[in-house]
């Protein structure tokens, strides 16, 4: 057997978003350059702001947990298993983490500190 | 590999800021793909060839073969023989019948996925010819070839049933997952209506080699969560027909299944195999060894017997002799998918006299073998590529839930992640590889991209 070849998830993903994939990886790129743009810029991290953003990260975890049971056609309420409340934590982390950054940054460069 | 490939997933994952969209459908799609794929990009330098090659019919084991050839030859010159415009995802019908999705899902065509270079040809193959290396198509055309895959697929033999009639499919209880999206959906209706009512479900397999041999399986066991969800199970009863001694195949998966039919009052009968039917009556006959058995039905999913095209059946090519022979399935050496009189001949997909697995993922890693062995040909070399008989199998076991079933040729379970998603256990995780991340991965599949 061969060695797995990253092309071949790329070649799925592009399947399975279309043209949404390319929108994803350039807010992706895009989040995370303004997200050190940022930071490089505050030389700091604003504790009010971040709690803000974690409060909308809880939203996000939740909305990406229902985003998933919509295109999955199923829901972590069909969870069995340890590998499924893993897949569970793995979303709702991941939806958390990423709308806390991206709120953050927003949040940060709409309104600076001090303004 | 495979435990390799997920430290590489995990490793990605840690390392990119992903939206959450992207995040959620990675794991996903990395399995996925991991079940359907053997790995590896394209060959980087391509063969050039003047090779005339031929491929009888362009449904995914015929569309992958193209995709691959195109790939990896330059100036050869590649005919795709099929005469049906549509193409089906045959891996969703089970999901269309289950009310999961609708039939648009399992639909789209032929011609968006073969690749540039290749000539499609829209019509049906009638003639086999391997002595003369040529194939004749229903035009009276012929087309001769250096090398031949046969790609053809099986007939669903439902003339074999006496008192069939696939017009009725979704009327008076009558059902059958496999004919056709149209019938998938109809099936669906003539099943929900059934778990309003209750009465008696009957389930079968053929006697035969069947595509999907976990289709029958799940579709039992999700017409049971409906009748339990609409609370109708006690109303109900459910008798699952095996053709033969076991539930499948795999020792190990037939006593996980028995298990769960036990546990959710599935009555199983062995060795029983549906002869006849009369759907006015509601009543189908089985055969078995104390002789025929009637069974009254409110609701039957019938499965019809499987057999290689009749233009296959009635060429030089399949098995000669042995339980193969009957039914037509292509003399095929099963490691590396070349047939074992015509040097120049490669069977792949549902029509290949092979032991284990009509699906998908058999399509997928079959193809790139048999590929592989033909362009080594071409070249004057040896492949070394060998095809070990895996195959796939995410046996849905209720709503919203799957077993990850992956086995070979010597019926060993074969896990892509051994230690996180157990094969023998209903999980969420292996129903979400089923309907998000396998209809891409297929279509990648067919684009010779995975």
């Amino acid at each position: 057997m061969k060695e797995l070849d990253p092309l071949v998830f790329l070649a799925v993903f592009q399947e399975m978003l279309g043209p949404l994939l390319w929108v994803l990886i350039l807010l992706i790129v895009l989040g995370t350059l303004a997200f050190v743009g940022l930071l490089l810029k505050e030389k700091t991290i604003n504790s009010r702001r971040l709690v803000r953003a974690e409060l909308a990260g809880l939203v996000g975890g939740g909305l990406a947990l229902v985003l998933m049971a919509k295109v999955s056609s199923s829901g972590f309420t069909d969870a069995g298993g340890p590998a499924d409340w893993f897949l569970i934590a793995l979303v709702f982390g991941l939806g958390l983490a990423g709308t806390a950054i991206l709120v953050y940054t927003f949040m940060g460069w709409r309104k600076p500190v001090g303004q | 590999m495979y435990k390799n490939a997920l430290d590489k997933i995990l490793d990605d994952t840690g390392k990119k800021t992903l939206d959450r969209r992207s995040f959620l459908m990675l794991g996903a799609a990395g399995a996925g793909s991991l079940l359907l794929a053997p790995g590896g990009a394209q060959a980087a330098s391509r063969i050039k060839s003047s090779a005339r090659i031929v491929i009888a019919g362009a449904g995914a084991a015929g569309l992958a073969a193209a995709s691959h050839l195109a790939n990896k030859l330059d100036g050869a010159k590649i005919t795709l023989i099929d005469a049906r415009k549509e193409h089906f995802y045959q891996p969703g019908f089970t999901l269309v019948a289950s009310g999961i999705k609708q039939s648009p899902y399992v639909v789209s065509t032929t011609r968006e996925y073969v690749p540039g270079g290749v000539e499609l040809v829209e019509e049906r193959v009638v003639e086999f010819d391997p002595e003369g290396n040529k194939v004749v198509t229903e035009s009276g055309k012929p087309y001769p070839y250096d090398f031949l895959i046969v790609a053809t697929g099986l007939k669903l033999d439902y003339e074999a049933i006496p008192g069939m009639d696939v017009e009725q499919i979704g009327n008076n209880g009558l059902g059958s997952i496999y004919h056709s999206p149209a019938k998938a959906e109809a099936t669906w209706r003539a099943m929900s209506n059934f778990a309003d009512t209750g009465g008696v479900g009957v389930f079968q397999r053929p006697g035969t080699e069947m595509k999907c041999a976990g289709a029958p399986l799940k579709y039992t066991f999700v017409t049971d969560d409906y009748l339990r969800r609409r609370g109708n199970r006690g109303k109900a009863e459910i008798i699952y027909n095996a053709n033969n001694k076991a539930l499948f195949s795999v020792p190990i998966v037939h006593e996980k299944v028995r298990m769960l039919f036990e546990e959710r009052g599935v009555k199983v009968n062995y060795e029983r195999v549906l002869e006849s039917i009369d759907l006015g009556k509601k009543l189908a006959v089985f055969k078995t060894p104390i002789g025929p058995v009637e069974l009254q039905y409110d609701f039957i999913n019938v499965i019809p017997p499987m057999r290689a095209p009749d233009s296959v059946r009635n060429s030089p090519l399949p098995w000669q002799e042995g339980g193969w022979a009957k039914d037509g399935w292509i003399e095929v050496e099963k490691h590396n998918l070349r047939h074992k009189r015509y040097d120049n001949v490669f069977a792949v997909g549902d029509v290949a006299g092979v032991p284990k697995g009509k699906t998908a993922a058999s399509v997928k890693w079959q193809v790139p073998v048999a590929v592989d062995h033909l362009v080594a040909s071409i070249a004057g070399k040896e492949s070394e590529a060998v095809y070990n008989g895996y195959t796939s199998c995410p046996l849905i076991t209720r709503l919203g839930q799957a077993m990850l079933i992956e086995f070979d040729y010597k019926d060993n379970l074969t896990p892509s992640f051994p230690g996180v998603i157990a094969p023998l256990e209903e999980l969420w995780i292996s129903l979400v590889m089923k309907t998000m991340a396998l209809k891409p991965t297929y279509i990648s599949m067919l684009r010779g991209r995975a």
